[in-house]
């Protein structure tokens, strides 16, 4: 599970950070773990992802998965978020234990809510 | 105690011998236990105190026999005053929703928990407490003080004696912390509360009860609360000690069959102590497990246990003390054996999925303790925690695990 791409999203996270005057700003936590995310976006009239980015603390799944997560977005619909679903992130991940699955998909998750 | 006792320790996780130390969640049950539960379903199982046959005979009698044994080991008086509950969480709510109704909560009071409470001898107060609750949570809560736990992880004694006035009309503190492993000095507590104050305590043992001697008319408490999974016994038995002369005047909260003397339609008698508490057909194969691990503690004796875990602890913080990169909490001596800590650059999620990848059974999370994990600083932790059947190659296969981990996340 601890493959080298994934500890690499975890130790240097692509689009960490806060987007300025945001179109959608959601926050999660997985209270399991204690892991929280918060992602901001900002869209386009189209509902194109112009800036994507996430502020997490907690495991490095859960922060690879946000790293990878919003790579993946960024320029595409906001819709596309609704077609995702938790093999999607696994995969991404390169596979998970079951046991981690839940903090695979918390930043999907997340932004669901109000994707 | 023979290892062998324990069935679950032979197996193998991921290709290894399973090195279990998660016994601050639930403890292992040995083949006694697993025994009693079985032989009472093949052999004795009928409903209690209802039939007049052979079974429920059998069964009443093996129930009943719970209740003496139970009030011997932690040094009661009178078999009852024990209660059996769904757990540790299930006997403190059933203080707190018993006392609403009683006329000493009449005028409302305080409460005063500490910061090192767990969730469920925080929320049943609140609950007690709180203005406004419906389908969200609990909102204003007033009344409620919470004793500040000192840097190096013992409770301030003096600033829980200080929230302590005329008003508190209930002290709750576990005995040990979760996540501390802090030993409060529960005698010295009550009496200096009882000096002060009418004040009913509570005293948490669930991360006690199963560890060291337990004594309720020495610790001076007015309640008593633990849990039989925590201690080699099945899930789903809690165990609720009141003082006699409080529990007497103690009305009960959930009502049905079995603790009722009469029934009309507009009005009914409470059954006598202890079948008061015991609304319909409890987990009779559950309290009969639990008189088994009883057996199987007092056999071993609670006071050997209390010294080898105590040596076995200092092992594990001497070595674990040792690494690079390990922050530990709590206090380093009067402590249980429950040990967390956090390793320097990795998550304790991710260290808790590499153990496991090695066969290593720890906890992570904020062990239902968020208030003091948010007061650490920390968001999670990881949590070892030990049992009379762990060995030092126990702790050994956890120092080769963190540092695996360590070499996989490069710290």
């Amino acid at each position: 599970m601890y493959k080298e791409e994934l500890l690499e999203h975890f130790k240097n996270p692509h689009n960490f950070g806060e987007v300025k005057n945001p179109t959608i700003e959601v926050s999660g936590v997985n209270s399991l773990c204690g892991d929280a995310v918060k992602i901001t976006l900002k869209t386009d009239k189209f509902g194109i992802i112009k800036d994507i980015k996430f502020k997490s603390s907690g495991c490095a799944v859960s922060t690879a998965a946000a790293s990878l997560l919003t790579d993946y977005l960024k320029g595409k619909n906001v819709s596309e978020v609704k077609k995702l679903d938790d093999n999607f992130m696994v995969k991404l991940l390169g596979g998970v234990t079951p046991a981690r699955v839940r903090c695979a998909v918390l930043p999907l998750e997340t932004l669901k809510r109000r994707g | 105690m023979n290892k062998n006792d324990f069935p679950i320790l032979q197996r193998e996780i991921n290709g290894r011998r399973l090195v279990y130390l998660d016994n601050a969640a639930t403890s292992q049950k040995p083949i006694q236990v697993i025994e009693a539960v079985s032989s009472f379903y093949k052999e004795h199982n009928a409903n209690i105190h209802r039939g007049i046959h052979t079974l429920s005979e059998e069964a009443s009698n093996m129930f009943d026999s719970a209740y003496k044994k139970t009030a011997c080991f932690i040094g009661a008086d009178h078999f009852e005053e024990i209660v059996f509950t769904q757990g540790t969480t299930s006997s403190i709510n059933l203080v707190a929703a018993s006392l609403l109704r009683t006329r000493y909560w009449e005028d409302g009071g305080e409460v005063i928990i500490t910061e090192m409470e767990h969730h469920a001898n925080i929320l049943p107060w609140m609950d007690l407490l709180g203005a406004k609750k419906d389908f969200v949570g609990i909102r204003d809560v007033a009344g409620l003080k919470v004793a500040k736990v000192k840097k190096d992880g013992t409770l301030d004694v003096d600033h829980l004696l200080s929230l302590v006035t005329k008003k508190a009309k209930v002290v709750a503190v576990a005995q040990v912390s979760n996540v501390l492993g802090t030993i409060n000095p529960i005698k010295e507590i009550v009496k200096a509360v009882k000096a002060k104050s009418d004040a009913l305590v509570l005293v948490d043992g669930a991360q006690a009860a199963p560890h060291m001697k337990v004594n309720v008319k020495g610790l001076g408490c007015d309640f008593y609360v633990f849990s039989s999974h925590k201690m080699l016994g099945p899930t789903g038995v809690g165990i609720l000690w009141t003082k006699k002369e409080i529990l007497d005047k103690m009305p009960p909260v959930f009502l049905g069959g079995g603790m009722i003397k009469e029934v009309h339609f507009d009005r009914a008698v409470w059954d006598d102590l202890p079948n008061r508490f015991v609304p319909g057909t409890p987990n009779i194969s559950g309290v009969v497990g639990f008189s088994a691990a009883l057996d199987y503690l007092s056999n071993v004796g609670m006071d050997n246990i209390a010294e080898y875990e105590d040596s076995l602890c200092g092992y594990a913080l001497d070595k674990l003390s040792k690494e690079n990169g390990i922050e530990i909490y709590g206090p380093l001596k009067d402590r249980s054996g429950v040990i967390s800590f956090n390793v320097k650059g990795i998550p304790s999620h991710d260290l808790a999925s590499i153990l496991d990848m090695d066969g290593i059974a720890i906890r992570t999370g904020h062990h239902c303790a968020m208030p003091l994990h948010l007061k650490l600083g920390v968001p999670s932790s990881a949590r070892a925690s030990v049992y009379l059947y762990n060995e030092e190659e126990d702790i050994d296969a956890l120092i080769e695990g963190i540092r695996r981990a360590q070499r996989i996340f490069n710290v």
